[in-house]
């Protein structure tokens, strides 16, 4: 029992110290902006790999997303004689929640854990010591610039994800469904509201700065050589998914708190 | 120029460095001394200010470091280079981006200087037709010269160097043991980790050991030599052990 107690209390302070790291080195990022140096070729860099780099993956998600909720929609609305609607199912499903959180779910996996391995990498490879020792501040260099990049890029992302999957769910809806182009366009885009693109897109730069700061986290944070490189890098892209998943509802909660 | 002064440091539960007392003179080059895992890195690392002691006082130019925040260590830094164990080349960037990396970040120097400098410390370390190779490109004791030319180039005053000539074959074990006679011989101050017994007499102006965090020799290699100091015999000359193996092969606190 006393063996117990202790063993909860140890671990509800290794969380709390873990939520204090990461607030500490989200702060140092996020002060990084304001002071110089400003890495602008690094940061130049890093929308390229993270932001060009990932169109490739969206593009698929975005499509295969909207051919699916065109095939499943139509059997859903047939019975009420409502498929020629099935854009406006589309439209809203991807604007508001699937092209955020699919995307971001997406750009986890490949730009997150990347940057979880790629700094978990160095440090074990002493890259962050000789940083530090070369009078460079290793987190505004690889914290602050990564963050820039995914805050920047992870929306514009969206954007393609969204485009793409109305799309597809065209592509189903023309030519498997049958549904006159012009219902399907004039539909897709009246059902999308103001609101829905604000949302849409204050959610992605979220999501950016979680997969950011969580990938960089878990490089900075790697312990124990090369079995610690890939432990940082599982680490990262289960965190980021639950921290995405967790703050879409959470935000979608309170944008509905102010009509 | 730099002075370690009851220098005391416990990482995690385990305690590493246990009363750390020594100078290094201007332009001296000192090495430590020591077995693997007797806190040797560990001191290299407070000296940069990496690692901030728990108790006392490191001076580095007269000024006290343990109290800097980071921003100001970085100044400080600014004066000292470190040559790393695997010599921590950046990955990502070649020869000649690994060894302008400093001038390029800090200084205002224009790039034909900066590209000069590259040169002149590139062929200094005998590897100026690596300049447009990658680190991964280079064999592990090209990758250390390559961390000395990026130390000179950066014109530091003092240079720090964690074990250099570990896991080379003898040829390049000496060739790095040249190099660093050869700096010596231009004022540079140096602190040599090693515990390579050859290389540390041939490099040495003053030999500090350590055994378990703790300062058991501080004088001239000869000195070393001379001593009758059990514990300093069975380092020097490990074939005359009987017993006590584990004081030196497994020490109790494995830090480096």
């Amino acid at each position: 029992m006393l063996t117990g107690s202790f063993d909860l209390r140890s671990t509800l302070i290794g969380y709390v110290l873990v939520v204090q790291e990461f607030t500490a080195l989200c702060g140092q990022a996020i002060a990084g902006l304001v002071r110089p140096p400003w890495y602008v070729r690094e940061t130049i860099y890093q929308i390229d790999r993270i932001g060009v780099g990932s169109v490739f993956i969206v593009v698929l998600t975005g499509m295969f997303t909207g051919m699916v909720l065109a095939l499943q929609g139509a059997v859903q609305l047939e019975p009420y004689g409502a498929t020629i609607y099935v854009s406006r199912l589309i439209s809203t499903s991807v604007v508001r929640e699937l092209g955020p959180v699919l995307a971001a779910l997406m750009i986890a996996g490949r730009v997150g854990s990347g940057i979880a391995s790629e700094i978990a990498s160095m440090k074990v490879t002493e890259q962050i010591d000789a940083l530090r020792a070369e009078g460079t501040d290793p987190i505004q260099k690889l914290a602050t610039t990564r963050l820039v990049a995914c805050v920047l890029m992870i929306p514009v992302l969206t954007i393609i994800t969204n485009g793409i999957a109305i799309f597809g769910g065209w592509l189903i809806a023309r030519l498997y469904l049958g549904i006159d182009s012009y219902f399907y366009w004039t539909w897709a885009f009246e059902a999308i509201e103001q609101r829905d693109i604000v949302v849409g897109l204050v959610k992605p730069a979220v999501f950016g700065f979680i997969i950011a700061m969580v990938g960089c986290y878990a490089g900075f944070h790697t312990k124990g050589g090369t079995v610690g490189v890939g432990l940082s890098t599982t680490q990262s892209m289960v965190s980021s998914s639950i921290l995405i998943l967790a703050s879409d509802f959470l935000l979608t909660k309170l944008f509905m708190a102010f009509p | 120029m730099i002075a370690l002064s009851g220098v005391w440091l416990t990482l995690g539960e385990r305690p590493v460095l246990n009363d750390i007392s020594f100078d290094v003179q201007a332009g001296q080059t000192k090495v430590i001394l020591g077995a693997s895992g007797s806190g040797k890195t560990t001191i290299l690392r407070v000296i940069l200010g990496l690692y901030r002691p728990d108790r006392g006082s490191i001076r580095v130019d007269g000024q006290e470091i343990t109290e800097l925040d980071e921003r100001n260590l970085t100044l400080v830094r600014q004066d000292m280079a470190m040559v790393f164990q695997g010599a921590a080349l950046f990955d990502s960037l070649t020869v000649r981006e690994n060894v302008w990396y400093r001038l390029w970040e800090h200084s205002r120097l224009s790039d034909e200087t900066i590209e000069q400098t590259v040169q002149e410390s590139l062929q200094f370390v005998g590897l100026a037709d690596t300049v447009d190779k990658m680190p991964a490109e280079l064999s592990g004791g090209m990758r250390k010269r390559v961390g000395i030319a990026r130390a000179l180039a950066s014109g530091a005053k003092v240079l720090l160097y964690d074990e250099p000539t570990g896991g080379l074959d003898p040829i390049n074990a000496c060739m790095i043991s040249r190099l660093i006679t050869k700096l010596s011989t231009k004022g540079i101050t140096q602190v040599v980790v090693t515990h390579d017994l050859d290389a540390a007499y041939r490099v040495a102006d003053r030999i500090v050991m350590i055994q378990r965090g703790r300062v058991i020799f501080d004088g001239t290699p000869d000195g070393l030599q001379q001593s009758d100091d059990p514990a300093i015999r069975g380092f020097i000359d490990p074939g005359s052990l009987t017993n006590g193996w584990e004081t030196f092969a497994n020490p109790p606190n494995p830090v480096d």
